[in-house]
């Protein structure tokens, strides 16, 4: 059921409820989301809420119209980016994802802390190495030295990282269906248990991401 | 309905126009000389009356010190970003400046802000539209550049408001061109608008839906544009004449406008002849003079363009887009008229760009669409709905000055987003947040929007109190912000330091300022008009009773028209202008069947093989005759 965003009888906007993206969409709490249904719930409720929609209506409901059109927007964003789904909903089942953000190492590099990154261990081996080259090469730049064979091995280690990367997503959405198997019948254990495998894949996702930018400011540098 | 009509306006860097919805279509509502632009010049006359327009044009070059020109590029500035332009325009500052103060220009013996300057051009808007619509205009929506900063538009909100306007809707520019491209296409596919005007550069990609403008991504340069290639060929000039003539006139205000003024039609006459030519008259009667090729024309101004090029890639790359993908190209702005500048384009979309509307007026007649939709739509803007974006990441300085991004740019809005903070020693009251607009890690490399003071939170131990901050970005692109302490559910208070802009209380005072008498200047203003039309219809009357048609109207008709010129030459001078346009509007009707007469008679005059002129019509019975008009022209 779709929370009610407007009166159904006389099509006004109504004050917004405090709900979740899913619920706003009327929505079931399932990774699997049609995106083409989606972009049409997303137009239809704009043609409801828009601010545009109440420029000549009295300050109450232009007010809620700021409000509910604002949830929608945020909603449908949050919604339609495989990743900030997956986020939205780990976070609604409480999970406090690992931020490895650019801004938390920033962040922690500003404050001189060691920021803790848990290397994913199926990366350990490569990380190692890549470090090594990073270092080399950053020293090289340094001294105003240029090594080709090393530039062209980092962009190996690059685009290697990035095909991982993408292959990432399609891991992820192997997950969402058995996660949306369990909110139609499973027990707390199996949720658990997705919900696990998830959040290992995310750290892993944002922690390459994280290794390909560095590899780019130092070959870009 | 009357007072309801809002009109759309283009607040332009070189010109502005207001525009409003006709029927099916929008339609440029023109200023006194009958012409649709008006200059964005400004300038103080000897007598301390504000001149706008073309009028004010003038006092450029005679007066350089009481006028002023691309106000836009110092709305929401602050005096240290503004260095840069300050060697360029010939801006000058009030002497008095405080450091943190909003910049405030001197013409003549005064000084105003920026955006009381704007004001006065919305001003002069505002009144070309009263004098149209023949009833005041308190409603407006206004265009800005999609890549404007939030004090950027506020500062265009304030200035709507000095200048007695509500501003329903800030629309951004390149968005507000696609409405009106959009009015007669209606069809479904992607979009990019190029939009490069006198001073601001914008690039925005559109997804078009069954009526929805949806933005999906959008980028540019606020200080790109026009203006950039006029002062290049200014320092060439410049240059020039002190290495050929051996004289420095860069500090002669007088000339430095007269180059300007030259360097421009040169610009202009480039975009359409293989070669034009510079001729300025220097004091002690030298004389600098040198011709300028397309193709040098187009090598020197081959940077500046090439500056549009990293907005348009970072657009495409944000929407995720090839250019392939694209289906349609915009080109908006005078500075598309540059034959160079479209090649750029076609070679980066790889496609012929669209140039069926006029370039310089198609944002004003998208923002009158805008205005029609707001006022509650019509046939023409049925489902038709603007969904735009942000065009700058959003943030708050965290520990260590690194800016933590909570609202993405190119996020649809309203959009939201709400933070969390807490205290950090006990009792503490105030806890301050910092808000930034930009993309750069740094807090320092972003734009510093506000400070913001949560003051009043009850008093708990450190790390306590759990304070929810919603940040909200409305339709407009302006930021709202709003703070609760969860734990005792106050609203806690907040005080707005803006970085660069008025606050609430000076704009209320330069509002009062200038609209104590803003009722009675319309009445007065209304009086004066109606009085010179009234002389206008008279003296066409009087010119209608010496033709020959005169004698083909029957007894009665004549008695009638006698007796409705009479009503109006008794009204006229009285300071009633609604008696006054009815008594004009009476006696016009009645002099229909006259002009129709008048016509024929000088159709067949001329079929005689007179000429029109010889025929001598005048200017018929009634100038604004609807019918008699379109045909005498």
């Amino acid at each position: 059921m779709r929370a009610a965003h407007f009166c159904t009888a006389c099509g006004r906007v109504q004050p917004p409820v405090p709900v979740d993206y899913f619920t706003f969409f009327g929505l079931p709490r399932k990774l699997n989301v049609d995106i083409t249904h989606l972009e049409r719930d997303f137009y239809e409720l704009s043609r409801k809420l828009h601010p545009d929609l109440y420029a000549r209506a009295d300050r109450r409901e232009q007010e809620w119209s700021l409000e509910q059109s604002s949830l929608l927007n945020d909603a449908y964003r949050t919604l339609k980016d495989p990743i900030k789904r997956t986020e939205y909903l780990l976070r609604l089942e409480g999970v406090e994802l690992e931020e490895q953000s650019k801004t938390a190492t920033e962040k922690a590099r500003a404050s001189g802390e060691v920021k803790k990154q848990v290397v994913p261990p199926d990366l350990l081996e490569e990380v190692f190495e890549l470090n090594m080259q990073l270092e080399e090469l950053h020293a090289n730049k340094k001294l105003g030295e240029h090594d080709p064979d090393l530039v062209k091995e980092l962009e190996g280690h690059k685009a290697e990282l990035e095909k991982k990367f993408g292959a990432l997503l399609q891991e992820l959405k192997g997950y969402w269906d058995e996660w949306d198997r369990t909110v139609d019948r499973g027990g707390e254990e199996d949720r658990r248990k997705v919900r696990d495998k998830m959040v290992d894949l995310l750290n892993r996702r944002s922690y390459i991401r994280n290794l390909v930018r560095d590899v780019n400011e130092v070959l870009e540098s | 309905m009357a007072t309801d009509r809002i009109v759309g306006i283009d607040l332009g860097t070189t010109n502005s126009l207001v525009a409003f919805m006709q029927g099916e279509s929008p339609v440029v509502i023109p200023g006194e000389d009958g012409l649709n632009l008006v200059p964005s010049v400004v300038a103080l006359d000897e007598h301390e009356q504000i001149i706008v327009g073309n009028a004010a044009r003038k006092y450029l070059i005679e007066t350089p010190e009481r006028a002023v020109y691309s106000i836009k590029r110092l709305m929401g500035r602050g005096v240290e970003d503004i260095q840069e332009e300050l060697k360029l325009f010939p801006f000058h500052l009030a002497e008095d400046l405080q450091a943190g103060e909003v910049i405030r220009i001197r013409l003549g013996e005064k000084t105003f802000t920026p955006p009381e300057i704007s004001a006065f051009v919305l001003r002069q808007l505002k009144r070309n539209a009263e004098r149209f619509f023949g009833a005041p205009i308190t409603k407006a929506v206004i265009t800005v550049p999609a890549y404007f900063n939030d004090a950027q538009r506020q500062a265009t909100k304030d200035a709507g408001r000095i200048a007695g306007l509500e501003v329903l809707r800030l629309v951004n520019e390149p968005t507000a061109a696609s409405l009106a491209y959009g009015l007669d296409k209606k069809q479904n596919g992607l979009l990019a608008v190029y939009d490069l005007g006198g001073g601001t550069f914008d690039i925005s990609i559109l997804k078009l839906h069954d009526g929805i403008f949806e933005v999906v991504a959008t980028n540019g340069d606020t200080h790109l544009g026009g203006d950039d290639i006029d002062n290049l060929l200014i320092t060439i000039a410049l240059d020039d004449i002190r290495g050929d003539l051996g004289v420095d006139v860069s500090r002669n205000g007088e000339v430095v406008a007269t180059i300007r003024k030259a360097v421009i039609e040169v610009k202009t006459a480039l975009s359409s002849q293989p070669a034009a030519k510079l001729d300025i008259e220097l004091p002690g009667s030298k004389r600098y003079q040198r011709e300028i090729t397309r193709e040098q024309f187009e090598q020197l101004i081959q940077p500046i363009i090439d500056r549009t090029v990293g907005p348009c890639k970072q657009a495409m790359k944000d929407a995720s887009l090839k250019p392939e993908q694209i289906d349609e190209v915009v080109l908006v702005g005078g500075s598309t008229r540059i034959p160079k500048v479209r090649a750029l384009v076609k070679e980066m979309f790889r496609r012929e760009p669209h140039i069926d509307l006029n370039p310089d007026e198609v944002v004003a007649l998208g923002a009158a669409v805008q205005a029609n939709i707001l006022s509650g739509g019509s046939e023409a803007t049925e489902n038709m709905l603007l969904l735009d974006v942000t065009p700058l990441s959003l943030g708050i300085e965290v520990a260590g000055g690194v800016t933590d991004k909570i609202i993405l740019r190119n996020s649809t809005i309203p959009a939201s987003a709400t933070q969390h903070y807490t205290t950090q020693i006990d009792g503490q009251a105030n806890v301050a947040i910092h808000v930034l607009q930009g993309e750069r890690e740094l807090a320092t490399d972003c734009r510093s929007l506000a400070r913001f003071d949560l003051k009043g939170i009850p008093p708990m131990a450190a790390g306590m109190p759990r304070i929810e901050v919603k940040f909200l970005i409305d339709a407009n692109g302006i930021l709202h912000v709003s703070a609760r302490e969860q734990r005792s559910g106050k609203e806690a208070e907040i005080e707005v330091q803006p970085s660069y802009g008025l606050t609430d209380g000076q704009v209320e005072g330069m509002i009062l300022e200038s609209f104590d008498n803003a009722e009675e200047d319309f009445r007065r203003r209304q009086v004066i008009e109606a009085r010179n039309e009234a002389e206008t219809i008279l003296a066409a009357l009087d010119k209608g009773k010496k033709s020959p048609a005169w004698g083909q109207l029957t007894s009665d008709e004549k008695k009638r028209i006698a007796k409705l010129e009479k009503a109006l030459n008794q009204v006229k001078s009285e300071d009633d202008y609604q008696a006054i346009r009815k008594a004009i509007d009476a006696l016009n009707q009645s002099t229909m069947r006259l002009a129709e007469l008048m016509m024929n008679s000088a159709v067949s005059t001329a079929l005689k093989g007179k000429t029109m002129e010889q025929a001598d019509m005048g200017e018929g019975p009634t100038a604004p005759h609807p019918v008699g008009k379109a045909e005498f022209e």
